[in-house]
């Protein structure tokens, strides 16, 4: 499939920066990329999306050495060529941001931006040369980084510019960046934008992989979709909209922002009060945390990844004990002298979807109808005394898998080879299927396909009218305010404030989530001047 | 553990076969380097083991004695444990055997000693693995170390107590008294002889029995129990283990336990079966080529019973080729098993990468893909 957009500049072909032609490759049977062509303008902000899986990170990986393709032919600025390692599409002019930054933790900025391309002046020398050009790109494109901070006490927003001045400094004119906005605030994705758009207006073209349809909207310029290793479509971002973009990802109709009706509060099913974590360095993770939970709400905990989020998740189900304070479900109090345990919670009716399914949720060696069964193997119904009966488990399995959509529907898989999104379905089925009182859901829908979202969204509307206290932990604000009734923002340890969904926002959660203003300033400051308020939030990915 | 892409028959038949015929291989160079011939060689080994008058019967007590290592092993690394410590372990089920029999032998009626001499030797067996399980789990001791500290420290007890407390008197080994008339386990030659077959006298006893059935109940353990469950859960991911509320670290110490005791049963086929009596040294290794059985079993108990039976053949065949041929000496033979080692131990995934190869070229399969 070859699409063209190159008539805009009155018939005369403009230079492309990058040109796939007939790129395939293949991983054993799987075609990861089906013959893809792919023109990128140069100085153009070009988005990619695609579900998991979909060959994006395959066609990247290509065009940035770490793959060689089967077939096919990449031009740069049109000329021919190939790349053997990333070194020498880095010497062609080629950036990647990843996802998972490969930043030295203890190394300054400066050290770490010039790491592997220090200079042969000696090291002295090439830092001061690296500091001036440095001083200069910064300038250039507004990407302000103190040199000498050492990088793991940066923020992750300046982590990212070390990274892309990495790229930069190494004279990459085109950028590769995969899904950079995953470790940022709201905030955080604003200044990264701008950069992007200084870098565009310097000539730099820009190559974003993401799967947030709402970025791809507010940033790029063309967009191509990938579904099953194929270019599906290749359009102008202002011609096209949100929902056909999800339609064309999926290959089916989706909602992208779904709206659910509101739930109906019932009496408290869990309280915590003044619950306090500490590490074992003394740090304390979590400060005082109160709140209410009750039957029939979801109440979701906003925040940037790493704010006490995960902690409070690990205490209330049992794995971690609170240094100070308790928490109560039902008449079962729970606190450090009489700490809660996972197997006993499960008895009470707690349910947990752990945010890390691969290291927590399931046993990926183990093939998927034992993973079904991960904390519930003492289920009578699953074999007589201390004997389990894997026969009835696979059956058990089986219908799990059926009620649940999980594909293949196979309980002798490995729990590894399946796809993220029918991972998260099994694990769900799991935890549901106890029929809890209160269900724990950390980051739902991390690495989950659209189909599977949608699905893994229902479900939990289907949990808490049936009357389940549901705590939804995400990073995606957007699922936050799809799904929430009340809407609690924890930021360094601290519930910075609780809102109802019906007053959030996101550029007031934003800022509540990056301790700028506490829940009551923000609200009332919210509901005082109304600029502040975005109506409609597009993209609900 | 080593995830393999490799359908299960060649993970479990192929390789170690591969492994064995290398071993082979390079130990049949090696004696025609000296200048026999390794065909030769191989027969009389084979005859040694399986033939000979009385050479199955001590195949099958080396056998039963790596059963019980290998079993130990095993377990151990469902838990992703690795248990070097089946020797001091072992040593420990002697003493436990001896303490028993020397204290109630000739007080209760025989059948009843053995049966408490067969409990003690487990429970001082697990007695010495908890320790270092204990401390792996609450105090994050690395167990690798810590096992193989014990098995010196077993040694040294050993030597302490059968040089001293325990020695029998006028005399100048190192060992106890025998035990009370019966406090021993029926031959398997007698029983066979009794019954009227003609079987060639071997120290074969009833252990053999005994270490079949712990197989079967290593199998049921680890594969249809809750416990197995959380045994190979813990294993797999601690975190996972936690989060499922199995408290990882009392199933290390529990795991400790039973892994200490089958080896700690070793003893009995040894003290029990043969000796009827605690001397120095009856461990004479088996500890460590335990783990040797349970890496070319696969950490299955069917898998331990073959590669078992293999060690126990190169045991007695060894011994019948050091017999026969002037050349090859008793450290020949110990070469050899150490070559079977080396390959089918060190060296056991060395044929992986060829074998996956080969099949993924035949079979399709799926490949999970990111992004």
């Amino acid at each position: 499939m070859s699409l063209n957009i190159t008539k805009q500049n009155g018939g005369e072909s403009p230079p492309f920066a990058v040109s796939l032609k007939d790129i395939c490759k293949r991983f054993g049977p799987v075609r990861a990329n089906d013959s893809i062509s792919l023109d990128v303008l140069s100085g153009t902000i070009h988005g990619i999306i695609g579900e998991n899986g979909a060959g994006k990170s395959t066609l990247m990986s290509i065009l940035y050495g770490f793959y060689q393709p089967d077939s096919g032919q990449i031009e740069l600025d049109g000329i021919s060529s190939a790349f053997k390692q990333p070194s020498e599409a880095i010497a062609m002019g080629i950036g990647m941001v990843h996802q998972h930054f490969m930043l030295v933790p203890n190394f300054t900025a400066l050290e770490n931006i010039i790491l592997g391309a220090e200079g042969q002046k000696g090291l002295r020398t090439g830092l001061q040369l690296a500091r001036e050009k440095l001083q200069e790109l910064s300038q250039t494109y507004g990407l302000e980084v103190e040199l000498d901070s050492i990088t793991e006490e940066l923020p992750v927003g300046i982590q990212q510019r070390i990274e892309i001045l990495k790229a930069l400094y190494r004279g990459a004119r085109v950028l590769i960046l995969d899904e950079p906005t995953g470790v940022l605030t709201p905030q955080e994705t604003d200044q990264l934008f701008e950069i992007l758009k200084a870098l565009k207006s310097e000539g730099v073209t820009i190559l974003l992989i993401t799967h947030k349809l709402h970025e791809v909207m507010a940033i790029t310029d063309v967009v191509s979709v990938m579904r099953q290793g194929k270019l599906v479509a290749h359009t102008k971002t202002n011609d096209t909209s949100p929902e056909w973009l999800a339609e064309q990802m999926v290959g089916r109709s989706v909602l992208v922002n779904s709206q659910f009706a509101p739930g109906k509060p019932d009496k408290i099913a869990l309280s915590a009060h003044n619950v306090c974590v500490s590490d074992k360095r003394g740090f304390n993770s979590l400060k005082s945390v109160s709140f209410e939970l009750s039957e029939g709400e979801i109440l979701g905990v906003a925040g940037i990844a790493g704010n006490g989020q995960s902690e409070l998740l690990s205490v209330l189900s049992g794995i971690i004990k609170p240094a100070i304070g308790a928490f109560a479900i039902g008449e079962n109090l729970f606190n450090s002298s009489q700490p809660a345990d996972p197997a006993f919670l499960r008895q009470l009716g707690i349910a947990h979807v752990p945010e890390d399914r691969h290291a927590e949720g399931l046993i990926l060696q183990f093939q998927a109808f034992e993973s079904s069964v991960l904390g519930y193997e003492t289920n009578p119904k699953l074999g007589r005394n201390l004997l389990t009966d894997p026969n009835i488990i696979k059956e058990h399995c089986s219908e799990l898998m059926n009620s649940f959509d999980v594909r293949p529907p196979n309980p002798k898989l490995l729990s590894s080879q399946f796809s993220g999104g029918n991972q998260q379905k099994l694990v769900l089925a799991r935890e549901i299927s106890s029929m809890p009182k209160v269900l724990l859901v950390g980051q739902p829908t991390r690495g989950v396909d659209i189909g599977a979202i949608e699905f893994i969204h229902n479900t939990l509307i289907k949990m808490r009218d049936r009357g389940c206290a549901i705590l939804l932990v995400s990073v995606e604000l957007e699922e936050i305010l799809s799904l929430s009734d009340r809407i609690m923002v924890m930021n360094a340890g601290e519930v910075v404030g609780t809102v109802d969904k019906l007053d959030a926002t996101k550029s007031m959660l934003g800022k509540m989530m990056s301790g700028i203003a506490t829940g009551a300033a923000s609200a009332s400051s919210a509901s005082a001047s109304p600029e502040l308020t975005i109506p409609n939030l597009k993209g609900g990915m | 553990m080593q995830t393999s892409r490799l359908p299960a028959y060649v993970d479990i038949l192929i390789i170690p076969f591969l492994n064995l015929l290398t071993a082979l291989f390079v130990a049949g160079i090696i004696i025609a380097i000296i200048g026999e011939n390794p065909f030769t060689a191989l027969s009389v080994m084979l005859k040694g083991a399986f033939i000979y008058k009385g050479g199955l019967g001590y195949t099958l007590f080396y056998t039963t004695n790596f059963i019980f290592t290998g079993l130990a092993v095993a377990v151990a690394f469902h838990a992703m444990l690795f248990n070097i410590g089946g020797e001091g372990q072992a040593a420990m089920g002697g003493l436990g055997i001896g303490l028993v029999a020397l204290s109630l032998g000739g007080v209760i009626p025989a059948p009843f000693v053995i049966l408490l001499a067969i409990m003690g030797s487990a429970l001082f067996g697990a007695f010495w693995g908890v320790i270092p399980g204990y401390l792996q789990a609450k105090r994050g001791s690395h167990i690798v170390i810590t096992t193989i500290m014990f098995n010196f420290i077993a040694s040294s007890i050993l030597i302490w107590l059968l040089a001293g407390m325990l020695m029998a008197p006028n005399q100048m080994s190192p060992e106890t008294v025998s035990f009370a008339d019966g406090v021993m386990l029926f031959k398997i030659h007698e029983i066979l002889n009794s019954m009227g077959f003609s079987v060639a006298r071997s120290p074969l006893n009833i252990s053999f029995a005994l270490a079949l059935l712990c197989c079967f109940a290593v199998w049921v353990l680890i594969w249809r129990t809750r416990l197995g469950y959380r045994i190979r859960a813990t294993g797999f991911s601690t975190k996972a283990s936690t989060y499922a509320g199995y408290r990882p670290e009392w199933i290390i110490i529990l795991v400790m336990a039973i892994s200490g005791g089958l080896a700690g049963m070793m003893a009995v086929n040894e003290i029990l079966g043969v000796q009827h009596r605690v001397i120095l040294n009856f461990t004479s290794g088996y500890g460590f080529t335990g783990i040797a059985v349970a890496l070319m079993g696969r950490n299955h108990p069917v898998g331990i019973i073959f590669a078992s039976l293999l060690f126990g053949a190169l045991y007695q065949g060894g011994a019948e080729l050091d017999f026969e041929f002037q050349t090859i000496t008793r450290d020949m033979v110990v070469m050899i098993q150490g070559l079977i080692i080396l390959f089918s131990g060190a060296l056991a995934y060395m044929f992986n990468p060829i074998l996956e190869r080969f099949f993924s070229a035949n079979t399709p399969q799926k490949e999970m893909l990111d992004g």
